[in-house]
């Protein structure tokens, strides 16, 4: 009995060491991984519709354009536009670039790649690029956009997934299935995916920025929960993760071995009111506006931004944030003010305690702000009651205009259409409260018809100042980027759309990256 | 007699997979929320995207002609697509089943070596310190929530001690060693739990075995405490637990669903969680359909399982 318990304990003290040894990373030459808060959804350009599939293409997959830090539209696959009037759009492309199968980037396979977007059933990018009436190759390196219409944003969706080249050839040959081994014309190739697992990129030799690229392979692992994620980070099996949770960046600050590094997103948060649609808009709060300027009044957000998110955002007043180039500086939230509100609601016609409820994502922190909020209100009347709810089926509430108020966030673009335009105008798709004010559907129409990007901002200042009259959604912060990652990692770039781009980035010597 | 029981066995199989079928395929109906907003994602503000989703996935057409439709491809052997990832459903059930069966019987394996020694000593040391140790242990199993353990053993395993990695999974064929050091921790977790319900079975059968005749004569022969309790009270006191157990290796495969979230493990039961979540209802059909046939499969096998350890079983 004795002898069996010491040869068991020793067996388990092999098997400890063996073990252990495991930690140490796969024997990989420079291998970043990347840690991202979920798993991707398909990974065809066109078909993709998640905000982490966005980073996983930036390795795969190069734009025609793309933002730097300050949001000015770079040059990438093409190295220019101009626009011949405001319905003819001509792109000029960068010389020599190939596909990661070996295929030429031409006009050709950019009028490909755009009529793939338009015309591939199921195609996500089709609403975001239907401007486009025709287009026609000029020459290998010069392609025509015919617009039917003027449209600013178009540039925009240019540089975001709509304006991801992919090789026509491959495209062609795997058909549907393109998405299971996507192949496009950036640093990284794809190898392989397990779902849920990881997703294994190899440096591509040929590509035309070979220089800024310092890895030889990058790997994407998606971990959902947030605490796992710090984990990985501060045990040194990640090497950077693309979103570190507000709560848990102190935990980053305070790790000698690493770096947080934070900047405005272009997303934001906001409470959605149902003023038109359905019978739950027949509500005092969907019928009045003076009650939602009065719920507005009564909201601290620095207050409430310090309490749930230790002060690491940004209060608003409008959909874009401070770094966007069409945010309106004289737009600013108003203070707290109770005094205010309670006249507000006296004025309304409705007697107090003023009945809300508000859907709100089942998460930790926002459940955390609406609490905040519901204290925040009481005194001027409102009885704000929490329906938390799964995201899925907040979603659906929303659209069916099943709710009084919704604690919606919205993950941000580069151009302020994307944050405005389906939201606030009468019939469209993410204007779930049925939102309906000519004044505002005007305003909006003309943002898009010029390309000047003062002139825009001016519109969407005089937008804000008759959204406030009724205030159909009320901004309450900027959403920002936080990242952690390891200390040796240089090179880093933030851009406020929260893509991770790898050019540039490298790992000193010292830091771990095998 | 044998093989009647068996041959009624497997003509219930198909029956109760049919029923599972429809069971699960109403459910997911009732679930609020829209599989084609949550596809569409940022580009669920497009009404033609979405409406043209809805098309696809045929989720515009009557729930029985969809059922029919899944149904007839499923008797094709087709499980059908994640609509999600546009990967077959069988190949991510094949992909992840073994992901779990691996934590699953670790799980199991913990549960074993820990809970029945314990529940061994605890019944022949009974009131005494070891009886005493192995009820705290028990305790501690039963009470402590899997994701709170999990948490905190990344926290001092991982971190702290850089012993093992955080999360992750390594297949057993790529690197059997980096495989059991992603699965060590939480198959620990997993089988914490039911290593106590192990524990508190084995000592109520051997305390029952313990005090029947034949132990007591078994003693009077002469015979050694350890060949009495070993080999005389514990073949009968097994019966029970091993019955337990059977039903214990199916609870791990869904008990597995929290662990494989908390550890990132790549499983069965991340991959439902995961598509519940995102309406992928052709991978939740596919996954509990599988899950159904399991269970169904691990009963018949806890059935055999008797016939193997009592000899007397086979005669009636």
């Amino acid at each position: 009995m004795r002898r069996t318990f010491l040869a068991a304990s020793a067996a388990a003290f092999l098997m400890a060491c063996l073990l252990s040894g495991a930690v140490s990373r796969p024997a990989f030459a420079q291998t970043l991984r990347i840690g991202l808060r979920e798993d991707p959804d398909i990974l065809d350009p066109a078909l993709s519709g998640s905000y982490v599939g966005r980073i996983v293409f930036a390795s795969m997959c190069d734009k025609l354009f793309d933002y730097d830090s300050k949001l000015d539209l770079v040059p990438r696959l093409a190295t220019g536009y101009e626009y011949k009037d405001p319905t003819h759009l001509v792109l000029h492309l960068r010389p020599g670039v190939r596909f990661q199968d070996g295929e030429k980037l031409d006009a050709a396979a950019v009028k490909y790649t755009l009529m793939r977007d338009l015309t591939l059933p199921g195609s996500l990018r089709k609403g975001e690029i239907n401007a486009i009436g025709t287009i026609e190759v000029i020459d290998p390196l010069t392609v025509e956009l015919v617009l039917k219409s003027p449209d600013a944003p178009l540039l925009s969706q240019l540089a975001d997934r709509a304006g991801i080249i992919v090789a026509p050839e491959a495209a062609e040959q795997a058909g549907t299935k393109f998405g299971l081994h996507p192949v496009c014309a950036g640093p990284f190739r794809f190898v392989r995916r397990v779902p849920e697992q990881e997703i294994e990129l190899q440096r591509f030799p040929g590509y035309w920025d070979a220089k800024s690229i310092h890895f030889a392979r990058v790997v994407y692992e998606p971990i959902v929960n947030s605490a796992v994620r710090l984990a990985n980070l501060q045990a040194g099996t990640l090497d950077l993760v693309e979103y570190i949770v507000p709560t848990d960046a102190p935990a980053v600050k305070k790790d000698p071995k690493l770096r947080l590094v934070m900047d405005d997103s272009l997303g934001y948060e906001g409470i959605t009111f149902n003023t038109g649609h359905g019978p739950m808009a027949k509500s005092p709060i969907g019928e009045s506006a003076d009650l939602r300027r009065a719920f507005a009044l009564s909201i601290d957000r620095k207050a409430l931004i310090q309490v749930v998110y230790n002060g690491l955002f940004q209060p608003i007043a409008q959909a874009d944030p401070p770094i966007s180039p069409f945010y309106v500086p004289s737009i600013q939230p108003l203070p707290r003010d109770i005094g205010a509100a309670k006249k507000l609601v006296a004025s309304s016609g409705f007697k107090p305690p003023i009945p809300v409820t508000m859907i709100v994502p089942n998460s930790p922190d926002l459940l955390q702000a609406a609490q905040v909020i519901q204290s925040m209100v009481q005194p001027a009347g409102f009885d704000l009651r929490i329906q938390a709810m799964e995201f899925a089926s907040s979603l659906a509430a929303g659209r069916a205009g099943d709710f009084q108020a919704y604690m919606l966030a919205w993950s941000g673009r580069a151009d302020a259409d994307g944050n405005v335009y389906s939201f606030l105008h009468t019939g469209f798709g993410f204007n779930y409260g049925g939102f309906s004010d000519p004044v505002v559907d005007r305003l909006l129409d003309q943002t898009r018809l010029t390309t000047d990007i003062a002139k825009r901002r001016d519109t969407y200042g005089q937008l804000w100042v008759e959204e406030r009259k009724e205030m159909p959604v009320l901004y309450l912060w900027a959403l920002g980027n936080i990242v952690g990652m390891k200390k040796a990692l240089t090179g880093f770039e933030q851009v406020p759309d929260g893509i991770i781009r790898l050019q540039g980035l490298e790992m000193a010597k010292s830091g771990g990256a095998n | 007699m044998m093989r009647f029981s068996l041959g009624s066995r497997l003509a219930q199989v198909l029956p109760t997979l049919f029923l599972v079928s429809i069971i699960v395929f109403g459910l997911q109906q009732l679930m609020p929320g829209d599989p084609a907003l949550i596809i569409a994602g940022e580009s669920a503000g497009d009404p033609q995207v979405v409406a043209q989703i809805r098309n696809e996935l045929m989720l515009n057409r009557p729930i029985p002609v969809q059922y029919l439709h899944w149904l007839g491809d499923l008797l094709h052997g087709n499980l059908g697509y994640s609509w999600r990832l546009q990967e077959p459903v069988a190949a991510l059930v094949a992909q992840k089943l073994p992901v779990t069966a691996q934590l699953a019987v670790m799980a199991f394996v913990f549960a074993v070596i820990i809970g029945v020694p314990m529940g061994i000593l605890s019944a022949a040391k009974r009131n005494t310190a070891w009886d005493w140790l192995a009820n705290g242990v028990g305790l501690f199993g039963l009470s402590i929530p899997t994701f709170w353990l999990g948490i905190v053993m990344i926290l001092v395993v991982s971190v702290w001690l850089g012993w093992l990695p955080p999360s992750g999974y390594v297949p057993l064929t790529q690197n059997w060693v980096r495989s059991l050091a992603t699965t060590v921790m939480p198959a620990f977790v997993l089988g914490n739990a039911i290593a106590a319900i192990l524990m508190r079975h084995t000592r109520s059968a051997m305390l029952v075995a313990l005090g029947q005749d034949y132990v007591r004569t078994a003693r009077a022969k002469g015979l050694s405490e350890p060949v009495v309790v070993l080999r005389h009270a514990l073949r009968n006191a097994l019966i029970p637990v091993v019955t337990l157990g059977g039903l214990q290796l199916g609870t791990l495969l869904s008990g597995a669903v929290l662990t494989e979230q908390v550890f990132s493990v790549p499983g069965f039961g991340k991959l439902v969680v995961d598509a519940v979540f995102n309406r992928d209802y052709p991978v939740i059909q596919g996954v509990v359909l599988v899950t159904a046939l399991l269970y169904v499969v691990l009963n018949l096998l806890t059935d055999l399982l008797y016939l193997l350890i009592n000899p007397r079983m086979r005669q009636a």
